[in-house]
């Protein structure tokens, strides 16, 4: 199920005082099975962007495509679009609300007619895929759980939907650095087992370009790139500072190296792999020095 | 889209009537609303209609947007001027069969909904004119002679100016939660009231204890920025009253003096 | 000025266990220093904080807080005007619909003179840069925008210190900037001491003393050269180092002889290429 956007334009509160161009012309196509960020300052239109992939928004102007069919055309099956894009918000475990973990990921299945069986099958391969098995979670309550576990019992309960794209919202957002690792991992484990593709929307270029395989950049409602990361690191000519996101910290460290004349491949996001690079680039040169 | 709902909404400003003391303006807002009453005949609501252009025009609130505070209640306007028109006996005026309108009924309709429609175009130009903080300080200020009969007065206050801050935010988040839950598949636009309602659940239990934590958050910023009750405790703005309050009672004193005259003259 | 001695905390998890969030920390903080807490979440760094302002009460132990004990009830609001703190989510520390009334509460707390309190709120805006949103709604603002309100109206306190618990842990980069530039600017300029506790490492470097804490436990107190210079430690427990400290280690480690203590990109560059 492809996802295309042409000529997209949206304006929150349209004709009042308070109105706000957040989208200006948007082309995007998204496939299967793609791992996409979408990196941009705060407003620069990335929250909107991805609520018109599963029909929340609808465009002031322009039209979204699913499979070639247009999304908001009459009849059309908005909810069945929303089980197959899988949307979680930042800081899910906010919106938990059921007794127990079973009842809360379920909600998302019960939602779409299943039968109990299934409804139980799906909520089960859920909590197992985000490291919370059904055997000693199911029953918990969901606010008595750490930050880190609620947060994962919200996305099993969008994963439980099984949709074909996974859209996260800033998944790491206020988590500490072991949390943070641990969450990118899962999603990268899902990314893997499961077949889905993934959208992760996220300011931070730290997380996103190592596992991103494509990357969008956004500025005031525009697409600025579309392309890899390391394509975007190399060009020079585009204005990350203005844009409001900055280089990983690795590449900024392997720039200033260069500038003093060690090459060091700028492609390189693993410290391991740099120290290596580090250590043949300082070997071609007379042996210790530059 | 749910923030779009202009709740009391205050537009700031430098006229006399952002300035009057909002103690002043609630009591005039009161003695208005209450000579409401004493108006029976075209002139007197002539001239209550003439005071509020005069207000509006003073304060500069633009006029469609004093006008749009009706849109809410039109269906009560409507209920009452039908009410009014349909039920009262006299001499038929226009006839659909057994029911008709009378003359009586239609000067009636009229008139309680032009009561109405003054009620509450008044109520709004307050709102309009003093901020949510300068009304509860007011209020605060105005009912401290309960505090003798042990009433809470300034916790009321407080827990008005900390709710009022957090409608705009929770508004917000309520919209945020309803997204999220809708992309699990929730529906809170159709099925009748009872379903309706069991439909609310995956939205009010998250906001409620979003609100919950909220208020233990607040509490102890508070509390870590001295706060300790009411005792003591001073104000940045302190409330006086001016010559622009006396006068504002006089132009009140008049036209009271008017529509009294008026009625029993 | 500010003194944590063998302080504990305790308190009963979910099966009625007894855990202990600090057990037996002991710190001395200086006036004029800038302090930067890290650990991971659950090591006690924001129990720590809020021992400090007597929001909290010694299990075991004492904090004492220029010479006043936090457990001594009469001592707890003169405690409070003078350790000034500011938390983690910006909007549930606003009480007020204006900017300006809001950095006013604190000041018509303590119950100062009407005049006295608008010099106040004025030059607090002015001291975090933001005079210009005097009469905004807190709902209008960024989430940079709003942390520095918050610390304008503990400012308008006139506290000797600034406590900061994770006041960036919610907020996008360009508001973790404008926080960490205010915070820094007025440690430089107003001499104010500050205890600023976060997890991301960037910020830390900017302190002057870094203290690692872990399970109610400090492990390690120094300035950002050594403290971060132990690549390993550091990362065992949870947290990151700058890039450069990493790239160092890893080179340290594969024999290649470099100075101690390279924290930044610069110091790299110039220790691999002088």
């Amino acid at each position: 199920m492809s996802i295309a956007l042409s000529g997209v334009f949206y304006t929150y509160m349209p004709g009042t005082p308070y109105s706000r161009e957040a989208l200006r012309g948007i082309d995007l196509i998204i496939e299967p099975g793609e791992f996409i960020g979408i990196i941009g300052h705060t407003g620069s239109g990335k929250s909107t962007l991805v609520q018109h992939l599963n029909g929340l928004l609808r465009p002031t102007k322009g039209v979204v495509k699913v499979d070639g069919n247009d999304l908001h055309a009459k009849g059309a099956e908005k909810k069945r679009v929303r089980q197959r894009v899988g949307m979680v918000f930042q800081y899910p475990e906010h919106q938990l609300f059921e007794e127990s973990v079973f009842d809360d990921v379920a909600f998302g299945p019960r939602n779409l007619g299943l039968t109990a069986d299934e409804v139980s099958q799906r909520v089960e391969s859920a909590l197992e895929r985000v490291g919370l098995p059904a055997s000693d979670y199911a029953t918990r309550s969901p606010f008595r759980l750490s930050g880190g576990q609620m947060r994962r019992v919200a996305i099993a309960g969008v994963i439980a939907l099984q949709p074909e794209y996974l859209v996260l919202d800033e998944p790491s957002a206020g988590l500490d650095p072991r949390g943070r690792d641990e969450i990118y991992e899962q999603i990268l484990q899902l990314y893997h087992s499961s077949g889905m593709a993934v959208v992760l929307v996220t300011h931070n270029m730290e997380d996103v370009a190592r596992l991103a395989k494509r990357l969008l950049v956004m500025n005031r409602g525009r697409i600025e790139f579309d392309g890899k990361p390391t394509d975007l690191f190399r060009d020079e000519t585009i204005p990350l500072h203005e844009f409001g996101i900055s280089l990983p910290s690795v590449t900024s460290l392997i720039r200033t190296l260069r500038a003093r004349g060690l090459t060091v491949d700028d492609t390189l996001l693993d410290p391991g792999e740099v120290a290596g690079a580090i250590e043949v680039a300082l070997g071609q040169k007379r042996i210790g020095s530059c | 889209m749910l923030t779009d709902i202009m709740l009391g909404q205050y537009f700031p400003g430098n006229s006399f009537v952002h300035k009057l003391d909002p103690r002043s303006k609630i009591i005039l807002t009161l003695i208005f609303v209450s000579s409401i009453f004493l108006a029976n005949s075209y002139t007197g609501y002539l001239l209550l209609g003439l005071f509020l252009s005069l207000v509006t025009v003073v304060a500069g609130i633009p006029v469609l947007i004093v006008l749009r505070s009706i849109k809410p209640l039109w269906i009560i306007l409507l209920l009452t001027a039908g009410i009014h028109m349909f039920m009262t006996p006299g001499t038929p005026w226009v006839s659909f069969g057994p029911v008709s309108i009378t003359e009586e009924g239609l000067r009636q309709g009229i008139q309680m909904s032009a009561r109405l429609v003054f009620l509450i175009l008044m109520s709004s130009l307050l709102t309009f004119t003093t901020s949510p903080i300068a009304l509860t300080d007011a209020i605060e200020r105005l009912l401290s002679p309960l505090k003798r009969l042990k009433v809470p007065v300034h916790e009321l206050a407080m827990m008005m100016t900390i709710a009022l801050r957090f409608v705009p935010t929770l508004l917000e988040e309520t919209d945020r939660i309803m997204k999220a839950q809708m992309a699990r598949g929730a529906d809170f636009s159709s099925g009748n009231l009872l379903k309706r309602g069991r439909n609310m659940v995956p939205l009010l239990v998250p906001l409620f204890i979003s609100a919950f934590r909220r208020a233990d958050d607040l509490a102890t910023a508070m509390e870590a920025r001295c706060y300790r009750g009411g005792e003591h405790r001073t104000r940045m703005k302190e409330l006086k009253l001016g010559v622009r309050d006396v006068f504002a009672v006089a132009c009140i004193g008049a036209m009271v003096g008017i529509l009294g005259w008026l009625r029993w003259g | 000025m500010l003194l944590a001695q063998d302080l504990c905390h305790s308190y009963c998890n979910e099966n009625g266990e007894e855990m202990m969030a600090l057990d037996h920390v002991n710190l001395k903080i200086d006036a004029g220093e800038f302090v930067a807490i890290i650990g991971r979440n659950g090591s006690g760094k924001s129990t720590l904080a809020k021992h400090l302002n007597a929001l909290l009460a010694p299990s075991g132990g004492a904090c004492l807080v220029a010479g006043m004990d936090t457990r001594i009830v009469s001592h707890l609001w003169d405690i409070r005007q003078m350790v000034g703190m500011v938390f983690q989510n910006p909007d549930n520390q606003i009480v007020a619909s204006i900017v300006e009334e809001d950095v006013a509460f604190g000041p018509e707390n303590l119950g100062l003179p009407p005049a006295e309190i608008v010099k106040r709120v004025e030059e607090s805006l002015r001291l975090v840069g933001m005079t210009d949103y005097r009469l905004h709604g807190p709902h209008l603002l960024s989430g940079g925008q709003k942390q520095r309100v918050a610390i304008a109206g503990v400012l308008a306190m006139h506290p000797r210190c600034l406590v900061l618990d994770e006041p960036t842990a919610m907020l996008d980069p360009v508001g973790r900037e404008e926080v960490l530039e205010s915070v820094c600017r007025l440690h430089r300029e107003e001499g104010i001491t500050v205890v600023y506790i976060t997890h991301f490492m960037e910020e830390a470097v900017a302190a002057g003393r870094v203290v690692v804490m872990d399970a109610g436990h400090i492990i390690l107190d120094g300035p950002p050269e050594v403290v971060f210079n132990r690549v390993e430690e550091i990362r065992a427990l949870g947290l990151d180092v700058p890039i450069a400290a990493d790239i160092a280690a890893r080179l340290r480690s594969g024999g290649r002889v470099l100075a101690e203590g390279i924290i930044t990109d610069e110091g790299l560059a110039r220790a691999l290429c002088p």
